[in-house]
């Protein structure tokens, strides 16, 4: 009996140690995930969990930027760019065991399109008025015409994880590296390790190489940072400069500066013309001089190292240089220059006095930055430019809203003077960027929604857009998408200040981590990820 | 306790009266930012140090409790009249009057107070000059504070009105309005000044707390709230004691003048 007790103690014993052995990564995400539909998401947390579930035709190699065959084993294209035609790989399958095949393909497309469904990521691929056909040539080949041209129509590819026309489990079969084990709201998302995922190493194994992978959802930063240095979680994907600056301190190993991230800084003027603010003040924000001169009294080299610990690189346009194909390399960050400030404001009539500004009309020069409450980084820029334009003779006053007031007052009322906010940039194409330099668009911030272009550089930044969108040729687009660039560096509707960094911190537990600025950074190749020490620490 | 009251007293003056001498002295000038000393430690220069703008945290300091000891109280005589105006007021009429005020104090007190200020707020012009931007929270906070001492006002008026010397008074023939002010006045006047007393931490802390969401007073002008911003990460636990010093001023005012409420006693 003894006997029988001790082996059922040792049995449990080593089952326990059998279920504690598995390799587990474990993050925090820092919200709900809204949507499991890969389809319907639109927030970052449903974002990480389609990105480590759902399997997609073609990947964007985050460290590389080219697109990579993933589920479709070859692509072309037609010479109209309204045709795309996939050649998929044959064998997969879902991780419940219903066979992957081109009839998938034609129902996620259909999903895409549906617009009872208003999915987000379908909203990329509406090029013109009519249907999209998905035609099946083969089980293992499938073409797709759009209506009219897409531009970068490949690359959109990387955001649609096909979905199972015939599964029980619809969208929660999964043809990526994880499916959706357990999700308990307000607590934990836990991904379990496909076992028919597709993908080998070098050597055969099949990939990916954790069992799991424990999403904690977690919004505040504070403890997601203690969290991180106790060892409870082994990544934070995006780390502010403060927390990077603690970090590197104590455990220089674990924190990564993967240099400029997409993400941007920028003050803007506005320019509406029904704006209810002095006609005087109008005057000023739409001349190019003075936004000129703004932007060369202002210290990027001291926003850079200030605000964000010298993890943030000075912003040179529109595009960040950590977009490797879309960055026009020409452009460069604009220095600090008081004495041209000075030049080009007086040649607009300004006159410097007892260290104060005034225009033609006499009126002091002041004007306020609005910015959204809470966000210490930005009001700290804020205070930086208010001291830079002191020394111009400019009186800034910062004002901190509440975020819908901030943005009642940028869409609705346009009852404000300047403001200064960021742009998260997801996608490399420029195309993702259209609603913000279309002079008819609502997001054409600093005078939107215009019936007709108000300048004649609006007018050539709308002709250059819808170029470029409609070209089919990356160089041709590139040509004219240098040409946006330019115009915009030049006429300054937005005044771009800094680039900030992507800043990581991964455990040392974690092996085949090789962080990049492009989302998601750290956990882009996570079939490769192994937490190489759980099991020997144990 | 008179003792209490004394030190409290004294520890106030000593804050105040240091904050708004040293406010003065151009040494210490709170806004200019210093970009090659940025989080330096306590030197002959900065005496505690400077923020993560390489602005001096002595000079801050002298500013922000300056800032927040003339206007806090500022606000709370402000909330003070108006409680008088509608509490007392009401309380000494009684009838109609009384039960109206106490269902509009009551309507006011269930407004989330937070919400309403962020409201105000955002309703503000936007080019206001940070000492005007100071001035005008502490107002917003003195106008919106007024019910919570209105409804002891009342209570406290509306026992006088009803009390035997009062009766006797009137019995005897003396005027209302002399009555009101050689009697009830004088009796109110211990139940106001406890009530200025504690509104006064009350309107630091409101404003400490508008602060810390980023909407109290303007930069670059420093208050004991935005002081206190420093501390709002964890980031701040490590190391740098000079940090605290905000909050260590905020602790010994709070306390003091919990302290010299002790004219509560008086009633």
């Amino acid at each position: 009996m003894r006997r029988f007790v001790l082996s059922v103690v040792l049995l449990l014993t080593a089952l326990l140690n059998a279920a504690a052995a598995l390799d587990e990564l474990r993050f925090d995400l820092r919200s709900e995930p809204k949507s499991f539909n890969p389809a319907t998401v639109a927030d970052d947390s449903s974002e990480t969990i389609r990105y480590m579930t759902g399997g997609v035709l073609v990947r964007l190699n985050r460290d590389t930027q080219k697109l990579e065959p993933e589920l479709a084993s070859a692509w072309s294209m037609s010479r109209d760019g309204k045709t795309i035609t996939f050649t998929l790989r044959t064998g997969i399958a879902f991780s419940d065991g219903t066979p992957f095949s081109a009839a998938d393909v034609k129902y996620t497309i259909a999903q895409l399109m549906d617009p009872a469904l208003h999915s987000p990521t379908g909203d990329a691929f509406r090029s013109g008025t009519g249907k999209v056909v998905v035609t099946t040539i083969a089980p293992n080949k499938v073409s797709i015409t759009f209506p009219a041209a897409v531009a970068g129509l490949d690359k959109l590819f990387d955001q649609v994880a096909i979905v199972s026309s015939q599964s029980p489990k619809k969208e929660m079969a999964a043809l990526g590296p994880f499916y959706v084990a357990e999700y308990k709201p307000g607590a934990y998302v836990y991904l379990r390790r496909n076992p028919n995922y597709w993908k080998h190493d070098a050597s055969g194994r099949q990939l990916p190489y954790l069992d799991a992978v424990k999403l904690e959802i977690q919004a505040n930063r504070d403890i997601e940072f203690m969290r991180f240095t106790r060892n409870e979680i082994h990544l934070i994907n995006s780390l502010d400069a403060d927390y990077f600056d603690r970090l590197s301190h104590a455990a220089p190993d674990k924190v990564r500066d993967a240099g400029a991230s997409l993400d941007s800084e920028q003050i803007w003027f506005n320019q509406v013309p029904n704006a209810p603010i002095a006609s005087y003040k109008r005057e000023w924000f739409q001349s190019r001089n003075f936004r000129q001169a703004i932007s060369a009294a202002i210290s990027r080299a001291d926003l850079c190292k200030v605000v964000f610990k010298g993890h943030a690189t000075p912003a040179m346009g529109p595009v960040s240089p950590a977009n490797k194909f879309w960055f026009n390399a020409h452009l460069q960050p604009t220095q600090l220059d008081t004495k041209k400030a000075l030049q080009l404001l007086q040649s607009d009539g300004f006159r410097y006095t007892g260290g104060k500004l005034y225009d033609r009309g006499g009126h002091a020069v002041e004007f306020s930055i609005v910015t959204n409450a809470g966000n210490r980084g930005r009001e700290a820029m804020a205070t930086m430019i208010q001291q830079d334009l002191r020394a111009i003779g400019i009186t800034v006053n910062v004002v901190t809203l509440d975020f819908p007031s901030l943005i009642q007052r940028m869409s609705e009322s346009f009852n404000y003077e300047a403001a200064l906010l960021g742009f998260v940039n997801v996608e490399l194409d420029p195309n993702a960027q259209m609603n913000v330099w279309l002079s008819s668009s609502e997001e054409h911030q600093w005078n939107p929604k215009q019936a007709a272009p108000a300048t004649p550089w609006e007018a050539e930044l709308d002709r250059l857009m819808r170029a470029q969108a409609s070209a089919t040729d990356d160089r041709t687009r590139k040509k004219y998408f240098d040409r946006v660039q330019e115009i915009v560096a030049d006429e300054l509707p937005f005044i771009y200040l800094v680039n900030k960094n992507a800043l990581t911190a991964v455990s040392l537990k974690v092996q085949g981590a090789k962080p990049v600025p492009l989302r998601p950074q750290t956990y882009w190749n996570i079939e490769y990820l192994k937490v190489a020490d759980e099991r020997a620490g144990k | 306790m008179k003792t209490a009251r004394l030190v409290a007293v004294l520890v106030i003056a000593a804050i105040a009266l240091g904050s708004v001498v040293g406010g003065f002295l151009p040494r210490f000038d709170y806004a200019r930012q210093d970009r090659d000393q940025i989080d330096a430690g306590p030197s002959s220069a900065h005496w505690l140090g400077t923020d993560s703008l390489g602005r001096d945290r002595f000079a801050r300091l002298l500013h922000g409790t300056r800032v927040s000891l003339l206007l806090a109280p500022a606000a709370a005589a402000l909330s003070m009249l108006l409680a008088l105006a509608v509490g007392a007021a009401s309380g000494l009429a009684g009838g109609f009057a009384e039960r109206s005020a106490k269902a509009t104090i009551d309507l006011v007190l269930s407004i989330p107070w937070l919400f309403l200020l962020l409201m105000v707020r955002a309703l503000l012009p936007l080019n206001t000059s940070p000492a005007l931007s100071a001035v005008v929270t502490f107002t917003v906070l003195g106008v919106l504070g007024w019910a919570a001492p209105a409804r002891i006002l009342q209570a406290h008026a509306s026992r006088l009105r009803q009390s035997q010397f009062m009766l006797l008074g009137c019995a005897s023939g003396i005027t209302r309005g002399r009555l009101l002010w050689r009697q009830m006045l004088p009796n109110l006047r211990p139940v106001l000044l406890a009530q200025f007393w504690i509104s006064v931490p009350i309107f630091i802390l409101a404003e400490a707390n508008l602060s810390l969401l980023g909407l109290g007073v303007a930069e670059p002008l420093p208050s004991l709230g935005s002081l206190l911003r420093e501390m709002e990460t964890v980031l701040s636990l490590g190391g740098d004691f000079c940090r605290l010093a905000a909050l260590l001023v905020l602790v010994a005012v709070v306390s003091s003048l919990q302290i010299a409420v002790s004219h509560k006693e008086a009633y």
